[in-house]
């Protein structure tokens, strides 16, 4: 039979608010275990949450950025059950009025074309503490440093049809969580994390088939991986004519696999209601309008300006535009030089080899976006050739490499004269060399004369050589024109 | 000195007749003397409350004193001190020491004020009777067989006994308004989101507040100048300013108008009770005020309500009770289930284990629209009888409970008759209204309440109708027979 998949994503993204979503403890990362729980986050008795606006900024943001319905009256409740990180016994969420409503995002498919993916809502919450099972000899221990840090879960609808779609929808969306500036996007921190909801059915079928949610995978690459993993397991069964069990899974990255999490871990009547401690948010369109104006341009819109107005490829445009720093640093390299494909291409290979190849974030580069612009400038007036340009480019990784880094676009102009990479462009110098190159290579000479007209320019080539031997970093294209000129009037 | 109330030591201090140290030290000694027979202190701060004392008298001695300062007052065990345990009347708690002030504390420690202690308290401020506290129950100084009324027992019998001459309190039901009623002495409980519940230990958040018992109007407006704030830390917290409640205490009364609700009147309530009602309201109309019928027909439908709403937000508010972090934890748990099971159910007492059990049933899947939803929705019928209400009349007058002090043990074994202590009291946490009780009769040597209802933040109002009441009449002035 052939078989159709089904998946929708829910996304956990923090929200990079300074202190967390209901006490003014810090929400900062890596902290000794629980230095950045206040009473509030411990839930001592007595306590009260008091609602941070600037996570409310942020999820409406986020609203506006995927053209959602900003919810005029959200609402927190009460999710209960019993966990030893969640402090209060309850977390405090938003169920039946979430802050933002029905929104899309676009994504790109391998052929090219786009598929819209709808987003059923988006509500705030607060995330849990977590459990550390490790050195406690058979207890367990609780740091409550993330207890209280602020989340928006995104809930897309089911309608992505691969593994590849799911992945390139959580891309977008750290794509513009990260653009918008209201997730830090770091994976490797769980500032995201993505649960997936798998099923079959046999195509034509209009009724979803029974779904199995993948919990917490934190990596681009581990939901494909995952959401494949659960295709192949679920199709077996369905094959074999068995039946998918609802349930809730994790995914195991080092066998590939997923596994059942105990029922007794998922089974609970969560009992919502309104939290009576805090008062529903009420939004005024004009506080809606604020936040409108301080929307940057989203990927997608800077991606097609990428292709319209500078002439980029879309998958040039599309790398591009994919990470907001990526891209400011290239748009900021290609205005310097007004070249933005010359720029595309640096950035999209010597600037790209490096981050790879030290593992490091654009952020990080010890090459300002200022500097390979003035490069990239120096390549264009004919100062530097190509292989001067990355041996600059080169010298700066270098520098920052041993912990010299110097992002001064002076910095650049220095290293083109200490390390005497300046081509010879001034016709007049490269005059006199060519001229003692030819009265000390006479017989080459002869042998070019002899030469017929319509193959000297290839019998060009020993010139070129010898007056670039003669003197280092002359301009290629001024030797050419030069001999060419001084050859004919020898005949 | 102890039968002095808190405008007359405040004024008494000011004076120089004696110094907080000697009024602070007189009020322990009483204590330690006779609060063995009343049980309405757990917690006594002897050695906090001297230091406070000199320095209320170093402050006073210095230029620096206001009215509360060096002036003596206790804490209802709800709410958080310090440093100091706060146990909330339950065995859960009995290690627990905040690490901060409930912003009513700390109101009073900014104003000069000396904490005597912790107050007594039915468990987790749920009971009619005090008799749901961990640390024993509470003898009514009126007739120690009689239950001071709950949940804020011991604060009343302080007050009655004269081991304070105020004390903080909370309301979530009646909690305030039935035992000053059954002791004696006045209690206001003030428009939700007058006074900060931050630090005030969570019983059922949309319904607590807090308030005061003292013995006399006056006096009460005394406290709630220092309680209502408008508190940043606290979400549902009122931004208004808060008026001097001791400004209007002399106003005339001529020409305002009683309603008094035929549902609180009915046969069920004795004879002699209404008497007693209707004597009071007679004060008034000597005063000049008119009388006017009014009916809030949803009135019986306050206690359904409040008995889904209530325990549905407290079997949430209960949860971070788990032997985690704080509080009572279990000998050697097996995992991490057992240790919430054992820790629980060793450190709750029995009315509040039910009130869970109704709470987390009446919000479970399937009963939510049946029990939680309607409640809400019965919830804003009751409300709007008294909206309704006050388009006609100023004040609303009843009783406070259905009858005087009953006797302990009456009845524990009857949750229900226990619940329908609170009719005349519930409906206005349901709908935030101010509430305030004073001594206004006595039966069989017992004493008698009359329930003031106000508008919304018209608490000085209901103070100037129960100081014009205090002015006319001695009820507020009689001691418990036999009081030393």
């Amino acid at each position: 039979m052939e078989w159709e998949v089904v998946i929708g994503l829910e996304i956990h993204a923090q929200l990079a608010t300074k202190s967390k979503i209901f006490s003014g403890a810090s929400t900062q990362y890596g902290a000794d275990a629980n230095t950045q729980a206040c009473a509030v986050d411990l839930g001592l008795p007595g306590v009260l949450p008091v609602f941070n606006e600037e996570a409310l900024r942020m999820a409406v943001k986020f609203g506006l950025a995927i053209d959602a319905e900003i919810g005029k009256k959200s609402v927190f409740d009460r999710k209960n059950y019993f966990y030893p990180d969640l402090p209060k016994g309850y977390q405090t969420t938003q169920l039946h009025h979430p802050i933002v409503g029905i929104g899309h995002i676009d994504i790109e498919l391998d052929n090219g074309e786009t598929k819209r993916i709808n987003v059923t809502r988006a509500h705030l919450e607060e995330d849990a503490g977590k459990s550390v099972h490790e050195g406690f000899e058979g207890m367990s221990g609780i740091d409550l440093n993330r207890a209280g840090t602020p989340l928006i879960e995104i809930v897309s609808e089911p309608e992505m049809r691969s593994a590849k779609e799911a992945a390139a929808y959580f891309r977008k969306m750290h794509s513009i969580v990260t653009y918008l500036g209201i997730c830090d996007g770091d994976l490797s921190q769980g500032s995201m994390r993505c649960d997936c909801n798998v099923s079959l059915r046999p195509k034509g079928q209009q009724e979803f088939g029974t779904r199995t949610e993948i919990k917490n995978v934190n990596s681009f690459r581990n939901v494909e991986r995952a959401i494949e993993a659960e295709i192949a397991r679920q199709m077996d069964i369905l094959e074999d004519g068995g039946r998918i069990l609802q349930e809730t899974r994790l995914y195991d990255a080092d066998k590939n696999e997923t596994r059942g999490m105990r029922s007794k871990e998922v089974a609970n009547d969560y009992r919502y209601f309104p939290c009576p401690d805090l008062l529903p948010i009420l939004i005024e369109d004009n506080y809606i309008e604020a936040v409108r104006e301080t929307l940057p341009e989203l990927p997608d819109a800077k991606r097609h300006r990428f292709v319209k107005d500078h002439g980029l490829s879309a998958t040039d445009a599309a790398v591009l535009a994919a990470d907001r720093e990526l891209a400011h640093y290239f748009e900021t390299a290609a205005k310097l030089v007004n070249d933005y494909k010359l720029a595309a291409n640096w950035v999209q290979g010597d600037v790209s080899a490096t981050l790879n190849r030290l593992e490091i974030s654009i952020g990080q580069l010890p090459v300002s976006a200022e500097q390979l612009g003035r490069i990239l400038l120096l390549i264009k007036d004919s100062t530097l050739n190509n292989g001067g340009a990355k041996e600059v480019f080169n010298a700066l990784v270098a520098l920052g490499e041993a912990g010299k880094a110097d992002s001064s676009v002076e910095k650049v102009d220095a290293l083109v004269d200490s390390m005497g990479l300046k081509q010879v462009s001034d016709t007049g110098a490269i005059e006199a060399i060519v001229a003692e190159v030819l009265a000390n290579n006479p017989k080459l000479v002869e042998g070019y004369l002899a030469t017929p007209v319509e193959k000297r320019g290839k019998a060009m080539g020993p010139f070129i050589g010898l007056t670039r031997k003669a003197a280092a970093g002359v301009n290629p294209q001024v030797v050419m024109e030069v001999l060419k000129q001084k050859l004919e009037e020898l005949g | 000195m102890h039968n002095k109330t808190i405008a007359q030591i405040s004024r008494d201090l000011a004076a120089g007749e004696y110094s907080s140290v000697e009024i602070t030290q007189h009020l322990l000694d009483r204590i330690a003397q006779q609060d063995s027979t009343y049980n309405a202190f757990i917690t006594v701060t002897a050695e906090q409350a001297l230091a406070q004392a000199k320095a209320a008298d170093e402050n006073r001695a210095a230029g620096n004193a206001s009215v509360w300062t060096g002036v003596p007052m206790a804490h209802k065990d709800v709410f958080c001190t310090n440093g100091v345990l706060t146990t909330c009347g339950s065995k859960m708690l009995s290690n627990f020491v905040a690490p901060y002030d409930a912003t009513v504390v700390s109101n009073f420690n900014n104003a000069g004020a000396v904490s005597l202690g912790k107050l007594n308290m039915d468990e987790f401020a749920m009971g009619s009777s005090n008799e749901n506290s961990f640390f024993g129950p509470v003898k009514n100084p009126w007739n120690h067989d009689c239950v001071p009324g709950g949940s804020s027992g011991g604060s009343a019998a302080a007050v009655a006994a004269r081991l304070v001459p105020g004390a903080t309190a909370t309301d979530t039901g009646g909690s305030i308004r039935q035992p000053a009623s059954f002791c004696g002495v006045t209690g206001i409980k003030p428009t939700y989101g007058r006074v900060s519940r931050w630090g005030m230990i969570a019983y059922a958040s949309s319904l607590d507040q807090g308030g005061a018992i003292a013995r006399s109007s006056e006096d009460a407006a005394m406290m709630l100048n220092v309680m209502a704030s408008f508190d940043p830390k606290d979400s549902t917290c009122v931004d208004q300013a808060v008026p001097d409640y001791t400004a209007n205490l002399n106003d005339s009364v001529e020409g305002l108008t009683i309603g008094l609700p035929k549902e609180y009147f009915r046969d069920d309530l004795s004879a002699e009770m209404q008497q007693q009602i209707r004597d009071a309201v007679a004060e008034y109309e000597k005063m000049g005020a008119k009388v006017k019928e009014i009916s809030l027909p949803n009135t019986h439908l306050a206690i359904p309500s409040y008995y889904v709403i209530a325990p549905a937000e407290c079997s949430a508010n209960l949860s971070r009770m788990d032997g985690v972090r704080f509080g009572h934890r279990c000998e050697d748990p097996k995992d991490i289930n057992d240790l919430y099971k054992r820790s629980r159910g060793e450190g709750f007492g029995e009315e509040v284990k039910r009130r869970i059990m109704v709470g987390a049933y009446t919000l479970s899947a399937g009963f939510y629209d049946a029990y939680y939803k309607q409640a809400q929705q019965v919830r804003r019928l009751v409300k709007n009888d008294f909206v309704a209400a006050f388009k006609d009349v100023d004040v609303i007058m009843g009783p406070t409970a259905p009858s005087p002090a009953f006797k302990a043990g009456e009845k524990t074994s009857d949750p229900v008759a226990m619940y329908l202590e609170d009719i005349f009291t519930i409906a206005l946490n349901l709908a935030g209204l101010p509430g305030m009780s004073i001594p206004c009769g006595q039966i069989n040597g017992l004493p008698v309440g009359l329930q003031l209802i106000g508008n919304y933040f018209n608490e000085s109002r209901l103070l100037n109708l129960g100081h014009q009441f205090q002015q006319a009449t001695d009820w507020h002035l009689k001691t418990p027979a036999g009081l030393v």
